[in-house]
């Protein structure tokens, strides 16, 4: 082993990242061992296991079809799992009825019963643990109030907006006090200025109720900004799990690093601590961190994040010469596409306007160390 | 919205409707009144006519409840539960559409009557001297209502749960509610608009009940029955009344009932979780008794059908005192192809039927398009004329139609029908016009209605969004709706009896004929081939949706991977 691996042993796909989480140091609430589950032909889940710590928020992130929601539905018990087990405070539950679990789920399109009006929707978890109607009303309202719906419990669900509408499917999971929290893309029906609201508000409030929650998305922005920690499937398999800066900084593998933000994948050689990444003859020596130990005698691919990469001057040593091809304004920064002479494009991340489009730049890397990854 | 098109297929639609539904009702009210107010004062002074509309309306309530309580856990059932002779039972749940009216009454007359097989076998099991039941009376009524009625509540409720939205199921289970919880409290509400919609159907129908009453009522008097005895009295005033009687308070059933379904229907959301695959029973006890039950269902409810197939094979004028028929022949079935005049009435009722069947298709299908996703002036109209003829029993549709199409007459626009071959289609027409448009109703209301704003928006003309968005979103309801309407005209019997004549007279016509004729076995013949064609009917309806139950299905298990 010589480049610094930061968790793990080779083959794991669970890395901790800078000081692991606080989360995971509390008891793991819920365990899933080895869960598989076939839909037709398609191997939907392949033995994926993870915890989650109390208190702690977890996703599961993955393009469509990657297995998150089959997976989300095995551990609500919405769907059996031909093999693996879902365990709750050490108790085996994987073969218990959803309505004994004690669970709360947001359903992505939010299931909300159209014949009950909104407080009735809240109140009905209640209605069915036998909590006398006045009480769990009252109780009703207090959770409507809790996300910011006072007033509205009498209203027909249809007359709701899409955002309320997600606001009352929350607070119908809350009021019972589940034990986990499940939630299927629940951000997904809103729109994007909504959406980055709603994704604050909701990780505050699962936060100050301190709730176990998991929760599945296709948007990694919306999982990096509420989970403690990101789980990315695909194909039914678990790829890395661990804090979203770990899977950004530390990727265990091509794919990982392709998925999550962008990055530009350069061959590289190994050096022990170091790695050499060649392009059009330039040399560039950086520190190397890698997940996991380096396959003996492998390929292998350093990956240039937007932020690792900057403008320098051209005879600044280890420089590579380019052209910008691309220049757009996003946000806080600006995005060039550089193509470097006798190499690929790379994406730069800078803080000014620097370049204009055709300008003859010198690139250079500026952030180490420089994730690595097999070929 | 744009709109402008609506208004010409709407105001045809409407002038179709008012001539031919609402017009001839409106006739036999004002002949209830063409002396004054003699007729009612005679009416309401008859006490057999006071016995007639209680009878009538315990009769209907009860038949609602007895119809309901076997069609909706049987939907439920085999919707959501998987047991050894599930499919055989699916198969089997039909069979009472199959069975026209007059040929199930005599079938259970065979059956259950007096010196019915299984009476008799029951009588001497338990060594009794007496026959252990008489089949006649009110609950002999409810009985035969329950059984040939439950396949509405069926049909309308497994047609609710093909479209129903199972992560509500879901939503609610994981909330804790146990199975009975979600189907009382999430289930049952959320398929009120087909079940109401199916209770609506099974009152109107026990409500304007002829058959039934007729045959097993004793001395019992119900409106239906009174309407034509009236009439045969020569009393055609007071039969007058009695059909206005009827069919008001029909309608105000109906209005009430429509009142009910309207502040329950739910938009289906339909994108939530797929639906579940149906759920093997655990406990082995429970896994025999549903199959020892499927077994007794299966066998009870071809029982009818396999006393009709005997007779059918009996030698006419040979069986009297004995259980079961002594001799057999194939004489009856070769006597229907070769003796034209036998022919006939099987080519008169699947004529009949097919014209009044392919009428509604085309009316009711564009009468519930018109009616669920456009607007226009006339809509609340349109809604009342297509949903009339459900709360008018047959007995009031054929008096109403008898006697307004009795002649010629341009300024009162009337033309002459009675006597005609067109007489009855026309009436089976009016009578299939609420089946029809409230099942494609039922589908197009399931259906996004952005769906076809979608489609425009693709760039989609009028005609290919008919036939991708819309037709194959009406495709279940106009099959269900064709289904029933056709089968319907095919054993109709109330409103033929009024209205046949000797060329152009159905089957059902035929059977009472040859039953008047104690030619027993010959009139059986003609109820297996009527049942022979439902069959068929049924079959093809249930291949064509078939094919559209396995293309969601695909859509679903590729749903359920993500």
């Amino acid at each position: 082993m010589s480049i610094g691996v930061v968790a793990g042993v080779p083959g794991d796909v669970e890395t901790g990242g800078a000081g692991g989480s606080a989360a995971r140091e509390g008891a793991s609430s819920l365990r899933v061992r080895g869960i598989s589950r076939r839909l037709g032909p398609t191997l939907a889940v392949d033995d994926v296991s993870f915890d989650v710590a109390d208190g702690e928020l977890l996703a599961l992130v993955g393009a469509s079809g990657s297995g998150k929601t089959t997976t989300l539905r095995i551990v609500a018990g919405y769907e059996p799992a031909d093999a693996g087990t879902v365990e709750l405070d050490g108790r085996d539950i994987t073969r218990m009825p959803p309505q004994r679990r004690d669970f709360g789920m947001v359903f992505q399109h939010y299931a909300l019963f159209p014949h009950l009006s909104v407080e009735e929707n809240v109140a009905f978890g209640l209605e069915a643990r036998g909590v006398a109607r006045a009480a769990r009303l009252a109780r009703a309202r207090a959770a409507l109030a809790g996300v910011g719906l006072d007033g509205a419990g009498g209203r027909l669900v249809q007359s709701l907006s899409g955002g309320e509408q997600q606001r009352v499917a929350l607070a119908r999971a809350l009021v019972i006090e589940p034990r986990v929290l499940l939630l299927d893309e629940p951000l997904s029906n809103l729109d994007p200025t909504l959406r980055r609201s709603t994704r604050d508000e909701l990780r505050a409030m699962l936060r100050r109720q301190r709730v176990t929650a998991l929760f599945v998305s296709h948007d990694q922005e919306d999982a990096f900004a509420i989970a403690d920690r990101v789980a990315l499937l695909r194909h039914g398999r678990l790829l890395q799990l661990g804090p979203p800066e770990a899977l950004y900084d530390v990727p265990v593998s091509r794919t990982v690093a392709e998925f999550v933000g962008r990055a530009t994948l350069l061959p590289a050689r190994d050096e022990g601590t170091h790695v050499v990444i060649t392009v059009g003859g330039v040399e560039r020596r950086v520190r190397a961190v890698r997940a996991s130990a380096a396959r003996p005698g492998g390929e292998i691919l350093a990956v240039l994040r937007p932020e690792s990469l900057g403008f320098t001057p051209p005879d600044w040593p280890g420089a590579w010469p380019g052209i910008v091809r691309a220049r757009r304004f996003a946000g806080g920064h600006y995005a060039y596409r550089v193509q470097l002479d006798h190499g690929p494009d790379v994406e730069v991340a800078a803080p000014d306007q620097l370049a204009d489009e055709g300008d003859h730049v010198a690139i250079s890397i500026v952030r180490e160390p420089v994730a690595v990854v097999d070929a | 919205m744009r709109r402008p098109l609506v208004s010409i297929p709407a105001l045809v639609l409407l002038a179709i409707l008012l001539w031919t539904v609402a017009y001839p009702n409106v006739d036999v009210v004002v002949q209830s009144f063409g002396q004054g107010l003699g007729y009612w004062r005679e009416f309401a002074r008859s006490p057999a006519d006071r016995e007639a509309v209680w009878t009538t309306l315990w009769i209907s309530v009860a038949s609602v409840g007895a119809a309901t309580a076997i069609g909706l856990p049987l939907a439920l059932v085999l919707a959501r539960t998987d047991f050894r002779g599930r499919r055989l039972v699916q198969a089997a749940a039909t069979l009472p559409a199959a069975l026209p009216p007059v040929i199930g009454i005599v079938a259970f007359l065979f059956l259950y009557g007096e010196s019915g097989v299984i009476t008799r076998a029951v009588q001497a099991l338990l060594g009794r001297r007496d026959p252990p039941w008489t089949l006649a009376g009110g609950w002999s009524i409810v009985f035969v209502h329950a059984y040939t009625m439950y396949v509405y509540v069926y049909l309308f409720v497994a047609a609710g749960l093909e479209r129903y939205d199972y992560a509500m199921d879901e939503a609610a289970a994981g909330l804790g509610a146990g199975a009975a919880r979600r189907l009382w409290r999430i289930s049952i509400p959320l398929l009120m608009p087909a079940l109401a919609g199916a209770m609506l159907l099974v009152f109107m129908s026990s409500l304007g009940s002829f058959s039934a009453p007729y045959i097993f009522g004793g001395g019992l008097r119900v409106l239906a029955t009174q309407i034509v005895a009236s009439r045969l009295n020569g009393a055609t005033g007071v039969a007058a009344v009695e059909t206005t009687v009827l069919a008001v308070g029909a309608v105000a059933a109906l209005a009430l009932a429509r009142w009910i379904e309207g502040r329950r229907r739910y938009t289906g959301q339909a994108k939530g979780g797929p639906r579940p695959p149906r759920q093997a029973i655990a406990s082995p006890v429970l896994r025999w008794v549903m199959t020892i039950g499927a077994v007794v269902t299966v066998l009870l409810l071809i029982l009818p059908h396999a006393m009709i197939l005997l007779v059918s094979f009996a030698r006419d004028g040979v069986w009297t005192t004995q259980v079961l028929p002594p001799e057999y022949t194939l004489d009856n079935y070769r006597h229907l192809v070769t003796d034209g005049a036998l022919w006939a009435p099987i080519r008169n009722s699947v004529l009949m039927a097919a014209l009044a069947t392919g009428a509604c298709v085309v009316v009711c299908g564009a009468a519930a398009y018109l009616l669920v996703l456009r607007r226009f002036a006339g809509r609340r109209v349109l809604a009342l004329l297509v949903a009339l003829p459900w709360a008018l029993p047959a007995t009031a549709v054929a008096i109403g139609l008898a006697s307004t199409f009795n002649r010629t007459d341009p300024r009162t626009l009337r033309v002459l029908l009675v006597g005609t071959f067109w007489i009855l289609p026309l009436a089976y027409f009016v009578r299939g016009i609420p089946l029809v448009t409230s099942a494609v109703d039922g589908s197009l209301r399931q259906m996004d209605a952005s769906l076809e704003d979608a489609a425009r928006g693709l760039g989609a003309g009028w005609w290919l969004t008919l036939r991708r968005v819309v037709l194959p979103a009406a495709r279940p309801g106009l099959l269900a709706g064709a289904t029933l309407a056709a089968i319907t005209a095919l054993g109709e019997f109330v409103a033929s009896v009024v209205l046949y004549t000797h060329a152009n007279r159905p089957i059902s016509i035929e059977i009472l004929a040859q039953l008047r004729d104690f030619s027993f076995g010959t009139a059986a013949a003609y109820g297996v081939v009527l049942i022979a064609i439902v069959l068929l009917i049924s079959l093809a309806a249930r291949l064509a949706g078939g094919r559209a139950t396995g293309h969601r299905a695909t859509v679903y298990s590729a749903e359920a991977t993500t």
